[in-house]
């Protein structure tokens, strides 16, 4: 134990003190941050009052003149004066933006509109404009058509579907849909990333130690067994290391930025704290009080109703798993080849797999609880991928569990395996090495 | 006394047999050559040796007792293809290798001082291995290797990367390690400094021993019964008797007041006693040469023609290679 503890001690020393794991630790949390803040920022700035943005109207078609209706974001109002002295209007910033309607050709409906205004228009103006424009022409077209204008206000009828998950003790929970596959695409690409980003650091490392040829003199102090199982938990723990100083840095930046940007009673910090170590029940309350507090609650609540504690704990674990399984055939493709060109014969099957959810990400994300997402989430090689992403929708403890132990398993067979591998190739210079050999070394005893 | 008793070690790999049932002993305290051309199994011999590989049969033997896993702080290994991880400081590493080897954190540090104060490169402490020459980088992996006062030292072509200063330096710290007590085995293919330095050798090829002995005795049963003379002839010399010296030298040359040659003993003594690798025969022909030269001039040169190692080798495997 003694001595692969100095060689996990080296290997995560090492890496914890390069300059890119600093940097990485360090612009990861901020990313993250911003994502958490930004919408929740944008969600209360618009929900703010903002000062009404003022449009003029010079209509001379008079065709739509009772339809433009002022609101809180928008101010409409008629100008009778004619275009140049409206432009005139513009120009000196008295009125920010002049919409000029020409008359139709004789027979039709006037359908052009010209904007004028010291800045562009911006994209959410323009469409309310055309929406007015189009409305006010259907209606008239279906009114000369004969259609009651009475039929027409109730044909419009806003459908508001949301959808509420029932747990065994019958209680309901609001489900966001949206939001639980945003969550589960990031998830599932985040420990793609991290898998791919540590095992791939483990290979490299292997190959580092085999071409500068120091691994003949380490293996001469300790088993090769040891030198890859040390080599692969101390880059793990790198790993570890690499999360947890994301997940604490993000939420003190968040604690910290997020409170001066969003009013206290909706700081995403105290929500996701109350809400995540509580049970259903308690969710629900909080979902239930706080539902009403506005636009930005309503996005928290949407995150806080996926468990984020739950989220976390698996996300290490299948972390953990993922990686062990993944680094100990990396490390055995460290070992078997000579140099980097040599590596791709062997990686191209290794990629494949570990790539299959995240090509099939949309499949799982539309149907989270069906057949792919079910197999794909069971078999360890593609299990903490598409677990992640399943994850949000809610999955249920029998699968958690045996995709689990499978991935573990699956770790334990594919290291054995692995260790003959290496053992083998670390020692082997100056050959290509072929997919037979690799067999037949598996097969010595 | 031996230090390393080997015993009919096998050694199969795939495709071919790398050590056929090899047996043969090294002397504690000695320097011995393990000697053989590429791919005759010598590396192989070493990282079972070093336990990196276990034999198929046949055993090892240290100080008597079966080689086992403890012994890895007995022993020392340099191997021909030796690196460090480049990108880590040079102090920091060599303190890393040391404890894998068994030192504690301490002992490891005050001997690793102690060694770059006397190699004279404690600058280099926090010096990355990647700013230092390929010479400079060996020297730190010399001292690796000999920091935990193994009792066995294995150098597998030591002075390869080496400049002759440096190679002179090197060279000097084995003997030491040796005077201290250490035994050295000493892979190489350069014979010049097996016959500087090896007390005895095994010749290793195809697999098998072809040669093995004390580096002396090797080289006196390789003799070839040849002798290098040179006389200052006296001014008043017999005619007759130069004359007849002539036929019984090769190369003869008469030049300055000096007849120089070889002269081998069968051909001095005739057909009739032809073995000469009686040693008393031997001995009272070279005796009977030096009577008759005397009678000429005064000897300047009069030795044995030793074949070199280099020739040693080059025969023994040579001759293997045409027997099979």
């Amino acid at each position: 134990m003694g001595k692969i503890g100095l060689i996990i001690g080296r290997e995560y020393l090492t890496r914890v003190k390069k300059k890119t794991f600093i940097i990485m630790t360090i612009l990861g949390p901020i990313l993250m941050a911003a994502a958490i803040i930004i919408p929740s920022y944008i969600a209360i700035k618009s929900s703010e009052k903002e000062p009404a943005t003022s449009v003029g109207i010079v209509d001379e078609s008079g065709f739509y003149d009772d339809v433009f209706v002022s609101t809180d974001r928008i101010e409409f109002k008629y100008l009778d004066s004619g275009l140049a002295k409206a432009k005139a209007q513009a120009i000196s910033g008295e009125m920010p933006y002049v919409l000029y309607i020409p008359e139709a050709d004789s027979g039709e409906f006037p359908s052009k509109a010209v904007f004028y205004g010291q800045e562009n228009v911006g994209e959410k103006l323009k469409t309310v404009v055309t929406n007015i424009m189009s409305n006010k022409v259907k209606d008239t077209k279906l009114q000369q058509a004969g259609i009651d204008s009475e039929l027409l206000k109730s044909i419009k009828t806003n459908i508001d579907v949301k959808s509420y998950k029932i747990d065994e003790t019958g209680n309901e929970k609001r489900s966001y849909n949206e939001i639980s596959q945003i969550i589960g695409y990031f998830a599932g690409l985040l420990i793609y990333m991290f898998i791919i980003m540590f095992s791939s650091q483990v290979m490299r490392g292997v190959m580092e130690e085999k071409s500068s040829r120091i691994v003949e003199v380490i293996v001469s102090s300790v088993k090769p067994f040891q030198l890859m199982m040390g080599k692969i938990i101390g880059i793990g723990l790198v790993g570890l290391t690499q999360f947890l100083l994301w997940i604490i840095l993000t939420l003190v930046l968040v604690g910290a930025f997020g409170s001066s940007i969003i009013p206290k009673e909706t700081n995403p910090i105290e929500v996701v704290n109350s809400v995540a170590p509580a049970g259903n029940e308690q969710v629900t309350d909080i979902t239930q009080s706080i539902a009403s507090s506005g636009v930005a609650s309503d996005i928290l609540n949407a995150v806080s109703s996926v468990h984020i504690g739950q989220i976390l704990l698996l996300f290490l674990l299948y972390f953990v798993g993922g990686y062990l399984l993944y680094a100990s055939i990396y490390a055995a493709i460290g070992g078997a080849v000579d140099s980097e060109d040599d590596t791709q014969q062997f990686m191209w099957p290794v990629t494949i797999i570990v790539l299959i959810p995240v090509v099939l990400i949309a499949n799982i994300v539309n149907e989270p609880s069906g057949p792919i997402a079910f197999w794909l989430s069971i078999i360890p090689f593609t299990s903490p991928v598409t677990m992640m992403i399943r994850l949000p929708f809610g999955v249920p403890t029998w699968q958690l569990i045996l995709s689990l132990l499978l991935l573990f398993g699956g770790f334990v067979v594919m290291t054995w395996l692995s260790g003959k591998i290496y053992r083998t190739g670390i020692l082997m210079y100056g050959k290509r090495v072929t997919w037979k050999e690799i067999i037949k070394w598996i097969k010595t005893k | 006394m031996n230090i390393i008793h080997v015993n009919q070690v096998r050694k199969q790999y795939q495709n071919h047999l790398a050590l056929n049932d090899v047996s043969f002993d090294i002397e504690k305290g000695s320097i011995f050559g393990l000697l053989g051309p590429n791919g005759a199994g010598k590396t192989t011999f070493i990282r079972i040796l070093t336990m990196i590989t276990a034999p198929d049969s046949g055993y090892i033997l240290f100080n008597n007792e079966k080689l086992d896993s403890h012994n890895i702080a007995d022993i020392g290994y340099l191997p021909e293809e030796r690196g460090l991880y480049k990108k880590m400081k040079v102090g920091e590493q060599a303190l890393y290798l040391a404890r894998l080897k068994g030192l504690d954190r301490d002992t490891a540090m005050t001997e690793l001082k102690k060694w770059f104060i006397k190699f004279d490169i404690t600058s280099w402490w926090d010096k990355k291995v990647e700013e230092l020459s390929k010479g400079m980088a060996q020297k730190i992996q010399f001292i690796t290797t000999i920091i935990h006062h193994p009792k066995v030292l294995i150098f597998d072509e030591p002075f390869s990367g080496f400049d002759p200063v440096n190679a002179s330096i090197l060279k000097q710290e084995i003997i030491n390690q040796r005077n201290n007590g250490a035994t050295i085995v000493f892979s190489t293919h350069n014979m010049e400094s097996v016959e500087e330095l090896c007390d005895s050798i095994v010749l290793i090829n195809n697999a098998n021993i072809v040669l093995d002995g004390k580096v002396k005795d090797i080289k006196q049963r390789f003799g070839t019964s040849l002798y290098n003379f040179d006389i200052e002839m006296f001014d008043d010399y017999n005619q007759n008797i130069v004359e007849e010296m002539k036929h019984k030298v090769d190369d003869c040359l008469i030049k300055d007041g000096h007849l120089s040659g070889k002269i081998s003993l069968d051909k001095y003594l005739g057909e009739s006693y032809s073995n000469v690798s009686d040693k008393h025969l031997k001995a009272e022909t070279t005796n009977m040469i030096v009577n008759d030269l005397i009678k000429i001039g005064n000897i300047v040169t009069f030795n044995e023609v030793l074949p070199t190692m280099n020739d040693i080798f080059i025969k023994t495997v040579t001759a293997n290679k045409e027997e099979k």
